[in-house]
């Protein structure tokens, strides 16, 4: 079977943002929009054709999922033995991120065609979604981790040309900056770790990096530095990079700024697909990390738990609906990650890894589904705000009934998809970590509550009054909740320990009702229980409420007052204390030396110049004088 | 008549034709033709170039020329190119056909205007193809004193003192690059016998030790002067912001490229051993450039002193590759001269535009000016984008050869001083979101800017040019690559045999 045609999957959007970016504007906003949407629902088509063929015709060979480089060309030497490849690498978490990025975008081209309709710059939107979709499926496809960074950068560059997309918006223009500056610090990171790996082991390529019996794996720690080999040194810093553009706690403080974009990017970008790029990068070089570097597993599993409780109980206090969904999509990322922490190798040991990628699967369609959701409201009430709604149920139906499956599935309800992929990571979490499964197991039940606080506080409630009475959206909006409702009830069906697993072969999952299921579900039903109390009419419950924790409260409003401190360390200390003296000095230190030099010899020279006057008498004096001198000397002192 | 000297050539003659033109429409035409040859020319170079290699020329290089000139000194006008510097070439070519467009509607005293311009391009090429240390060193003079005159006459600001303080921190250079050429050059036997200029002879031979401890350091700081070497780098922020577009594109694109180039040309490839022992002070030297050169970008209010500063950043990265000596590193430094010349050449060229219709470059007195111009915004947008590194433009290639060079060192110090310069990248992403956030996007702030027209063809032309090399490498570096590093392998032979 030959896969060469899959290059057309992310070459197809390369070409329709090259097509929109140089003639869209001399294009009708709806032909571009048709073009766009064309062109990824081939890619989608492509992308459904390859996984059909890989996972049930030809992927497995005795038993083992293959990993099949279907088109390879060098891109440029590094040295001897390092060289930049790029191509197109199918195993089954890449063909699987094929499937999330293809539908989610396809659905969001097809809902940009109604709720952009007739901003300006509809055409540069849909360029960039191009760009982004070209950059991602680059990235999930990657047959090397460098090809990895150039589109992980490139996925960077189309978010923030999104997040700004309503450029004369000072609010747009910061987060875009922000998003950008704070994940290319994490880069930073990203490329050392890169820069570390291929030096200890002497190559980019992903299949034998991550060989088990491989050459790389083999060559273990090395030299260790603070306790820790430099190979979990290189991993943990490839972790940063991860950890900044899937927004773990401390570098998640762009995401909920980068709201500012339009609500289908935000679904698109910051939510389905390019912040599980940490987690993709993760489990695309798993093997390493579960065998050579532990510790630096140790490290993806806490700090997943840690942003995931963190997240959720800031989602508790917003009050900006597209704010609530940031968190909430930081804290299921956080799950991603414990699953892959506190997975390990092989069979059903890899379980947490299966987990995560099952979760991450599901996460995308139903945290896509509430965030379109999220637009059709925001498009019907013209705000963000969860105060000035209430009362929709009667009047958005479809984005009621479809919202409210997706608040199920991520409250963990059984029989939705969320239920399956959580339980297998709260499994894996209970026989690896207690701490971290009752840290979960806590999340759990703080995702149920703000989930319904938001439902209830927009669908239920107080009516208020409305400028404009809402209304429903378009079809163009609708048909892709439908799709993703169906997808978010469904999708958890797929017998995903059967397509994926860490090394490649099949195994079995069975649920664990006890004491992992159960528990789940209950703590689920009472967050929802509790939202239903506190949210479901107009009740005084909730001030109450943050009147009895102000000060916790207000903590957390404030989301811990990161963000302030981002801004010391951006405004106060690189700006005030080392960009401006920096530039003092070199104006006054550096520069001023080199205009003392010029000042030293233009007062030397003014000093002396009068011995040059060109005035003959003056000459004649001093030449009569040194005479004399002379004479004198010789005649009074030598002789 | 071989081609290499028609690159001297060909400007020289449209000097010579400029001096009969008779209005500012002729003189514009006249450039445009000799620039455009020379375009073709290069463009002709580097395909001769690639098919000689492929037919299985391995000379060091090709196309060579030896004419005597001054026989009691041996000085010779000797030419001939490697891969190196046929992209010099190509570089310098595409970066002044740009400069004449950008300069298409300088009308004060355009003949003398473009005659200076061109007489400094003639002088970059003569540099780039010769052999002798000699006429290399006559070259390079011939570029930098027009540089005076232009600044002096059609820059704005304190152009006097600026050009004054350019011409000379540029002198004292040259003064430091002279002694170290003739140092160079009475060593250059030391088995007896006669004294040559001429580099490949120089190479066979290992000049003295003691003699390289003296020289190597003042033909180093001689070029890094041109090289904006920390601290001799400040002639380069007064200077740019004074001088005309034309002249900065030039001089940041293409001038400041012959201090890198001679730095290895010359001092590393000649006096390796001493490279190796003293090196590591200009390192350090070198990873200070990159980060001080970002970091003080980072708060300058003037577009032309934030490109300045960032330019100091990014030649220090050049100058750091270049003492890396290896041969990844060398590489990326040789892209890291093409990719900085190409994308500073279109920044000063749209700061030129831009100040041309709001008259201040200032940019806080500006904003918004994505809506009323939004080719030239787009344009700002894609060379900040090649500045900070993105994938698919020639600043990431550049930069990640010269990052993954370096640190393939054995020893510690160079890995970590690559880290260090490695941060720039987030520093850099820092100063150029910056500009692009408070220049471009943003509400507009001064509403008679609402009725400022974009680009003219000729603008676009110039900025279109530069754009298209700074993609097509990136998108395709692989040829380029090799072509530098095939004609690498005989330095770094000189210089690992050391070893």
């Amino acid at each position: 079977m030959d896969f060469t045609y899959t290059l057309l999957i992310p070459l197809l959007p390369l070409c329709l943002f090259i097509l929109i970016g140089l003639t869209g504007h001399k294009m009708k906003p709806a032909i571009s929009g048709l073009i766009g949407t064309t062109g990824m629902f081939i890619s989608a088509f492509l992308s459904y054709y390859t996984a059909y063929q890989y996972f049930f015709n030809v992927g497995k060979i005795d038993g083992v999922y293959q990993k099949i480089i279907a088109f390879n060309t060098t891109w440029l030497n590094i040295s001897d033995k390092l060289y930049i490849d790029l191509g197109v690498l199918l195993d089954p978490i890449s063909v699987m991120m094929l499937i999330v990025i293809t539908t989610v975008s396809l659905m969001v081209h097809i809902y940009s065609n109604g709720y952009m309709k007739g901003e300006k710059g509809f055409q540069r939107f849909f360029a960039s979604l191009s760009l982004f979709s070209f950059s991602m499926l680059g990235l999930v496809m990657a047959t090397n981790i460098f090809q990895m960074y150039i589109c992980w950068e490139l996925v960077g560059v189309s978010s923030y040309l999104l997040i700004s997309f309503y450029y004369e918006k000072p609010s747009a223009v910061a987060a875009g900056k922000k998003a950008f500056i704070v994940t290319r610090f994490a880069d930073l990171g990203f490329l050392i770790g890169i820069l570390i790996l291929s030096f200890t082991t002497g190559t980019f390529d992903f299949i034998t990096l991550t060989d088990p019996n491989g050459p790389a794996i083999a060559q273990g720690g090395g030299i260790a530095f603070l306790g820790l080999s430099t190979m979990t040194w290189s991993l943990i810093f490839v972790f940063m990079g991860g950890a900044g553009k899937s927004a773990m706690f401390p570098l998640h403080i762009w995401l909920p700024d980068a709201m500012e974009g339009p609500t289908p990017v935000s679904a698109l970008i910051h939510a389905a697909t390019m912040v599980v790029a940490g987690v993709y990068l993760v489990a695309r070089l798993f093997p390493i990390y579960a065998i050579s570097a532990p510790e630096g597993l140790e490290v993806v599993g806490y700090v997943g738990a840690f942003s995931s409780l963190f997240a959720a109980v800031i989602a508790c206090t917003q009050f900006d609906i597209k704010r609530v969904l940031a968190y909430s999509t930081m804290s299921q990322i956080g799950y991603m990650m414990v699953g892959l922490g506190v997975s390990g190798y092989g069979g059903h040991e890899g379980l947490g890894y299966m987990a995560s990628m099952f979760h991450l699967f599901t996460h995308a369609m139903f945290k896509a589904l509430l965030f379109l959701g999220a637009g059709a409201i925001i498009h019907a009430v013209h705000s963000n705000v969860m105060n000035e709604m209430g009362g929709l149920r009667k009047k958005l139906p479809i984005t009621h009934i479809t919202f409210l499956i997706a608040c199920i599935t991520i409250a963990g309800i059984p029989g939705f998809s969320a239920f399956f992929s959580k339980d297998e990571i709260l499994t894996a979490a209970y026989h690896h970590n207690k701490l971290i499964f009752f840290t979960q197991l806590f999340v759990a039940g703080l995702t149920a509550f703000y989930m319904f606080r938001l439902y209830f506080r927009v669908f239920w409630n107080k009516t208020p009054h409305y400028h404009h009475e809402p209304h429903e959206a378009s079809l163009s909006m609708t048909i892709p909740l439908i799709f993703l409702a169906i997808a978010s009830i469904f999708a958890g069906y797929i017998p995903f320990s059967e397509l994926v697993s860490s090394d490649g072969i099949p195994f079995e999952t069975e649920i664990e009702w006890w004491p992992v299921a159960i528990p789940s579900i209950l703590v689920g039903i009472f967050g929802i229980g509790l939202a239903a109390i506190m949210y479901m009419k107009e009740t005084t419950i909730p001030d109450k409420m943050s009147n009895g924790f102000n000060f916790f409260y207000k903590w957390a409003f404030n989301k811990f007052y990161l963000d302030e401190l981002y801004l010391f360390v951006t405004k106060k200390i690189i700006f005030n204390f080392i960009s401006r003296p920096v530039a003092w000095f070199d104006r006054h230190i550096v520069d001023g030396a080199m205009n003392g030099i010029a000042w030293v010899t233009n007062t030397t020279s003014s000093g002396i110049k009068g011995l040059q006057s060109g005035q003959l008498q003056r000459y004649g004096f001093v030449f009569v004088t040194g005479a004399l001198l002379l004479v004198l000397l010789f005649v009074y002192i030598l002789g | 008549m071989d081609i290499l000297t028609l690159f001297v050539l060909v400007p020289i003659l449209t000097i010579i034709g400029l001096l009969f033109t008779k209005d500012f429409k002729q003189v514009r035409l006249v450039s445009m033709l000799g620039m455009g040859i020379q375009l073709i020319q290069a463009g002709v170079l580097v395909f001769l170039y690639l098919a000689e290699r492929k037919a299985g020329n391995m000379a060091q290089m090709l196309f060579t020329q030896d004419y005597m000139w001054f026989e009691s000194l041996n000085i010779h006008y000797a030419i001939g190119v490697d891969g190196i510097s046929v992209a010099m070439i190509a570089l310098t070519s595409v970066v002044v056909f740009a400069g004449i467009f950008a300069s298409w509607e300088v009308s004060y005293l355009s003949k003398e205007f473009f005659i200076s311009l061109i007489l400094l391009s003639s002088g970059v090429f003569g540099f780039f193809i010769s052999l002798d240390l000699f006429t290399m060193f006559l070259f390079y003079e011939v570029a930098v004193i027009p540089m005076y005159l232009l600044i002096g006459l059609w820059g704005s600001g304190p152009k006097e003192y600026s050009a004054m303080k350019l011409t000379l921190m540029l002198m004292g250079g040259s003064a430091f690059l002279l002694v170290g050429i003739l140092g160079i050059y009475i060593n250059s036997s030391p088995a007896g016998g006669a004294l040559t200029f001429n580099i490949l002879e120089i190479a066979k031979i290992t000049i003295p030790i003691e003699a390289q401890r003296i020289f190597f350091p003042l033909t180093f700081v001689g070029f890094g002067v041109l090289g904006a070497l920390f601290p001799f780098h400040t002639w380069s922020p007064d200077g740019h912001a004074s001088a005309p577009t034309a002249v900065s594109m030039l001089h940041a694109g293409v001038l400041m490229k012959l201090g890198g180039y001679g730095c290895f040309r010359v001092a590393m490839f000649l006096m390796p051993e001493a490279a190796n022992e003293l090196g590591w002070i200009f390192i350090i030297l070198t990873s200070i450039s990159v980060v001080y050169g970002a970091f003080g970008a980072i708060v300058q209010k003037d577009l032309k002193y934030i490109n300045a500063y960032s330019s100091v950043s990014h030649c220090g990265l050049v100058l750091f590759a270049v003492l890396m000596a290896n041969k990844t590193a060398m590489d990326g430094a040789v892209m890291q001269m093409i990719s900085h010349g190409l994308m500073t050449a279109l920044f000063f060229a749209l700061i030129g535009m831009i100040y041309g219709r709001t008259h201040t470059r200032m940019i806080n007195e500006m904003g918004g000016l994505m809506k009323v111009m939004p080719f030239l915004g787009v344009c700002y947008v894609i060379g900040g984008l090649a500045s900070l590194g993105l994938p698919g433009l020639s600043g990431f290639v550049a930069e990640m050869t010269i990052f993954f060079g370096a640190f393939q060192h054995v020893d510690t110090f160079h890995r970590v001083v690559t880290i260090i310069a490695c941060s720039s990248i987030v520093i850099t992403a820092v100063y150029i979101l910056r500009v692009v956030g408070i220049l471009l996007l943003g509400p507009i702030k001064n509403d008679h800017y609402l009725e400022l027209g974009d680009a003219k063809w000729f603008e676009k032309v110039s900025t279109v040019s530069l754009i298209l090399a700074v993609a097509g490498i990136g998108l395709a570096p692989l040829w380029l690559s090799d072509m530098i590093g095939d004609s690498l392998n005989p330095i770094i032979d000189k210089i690992t045999s050391i070893l």
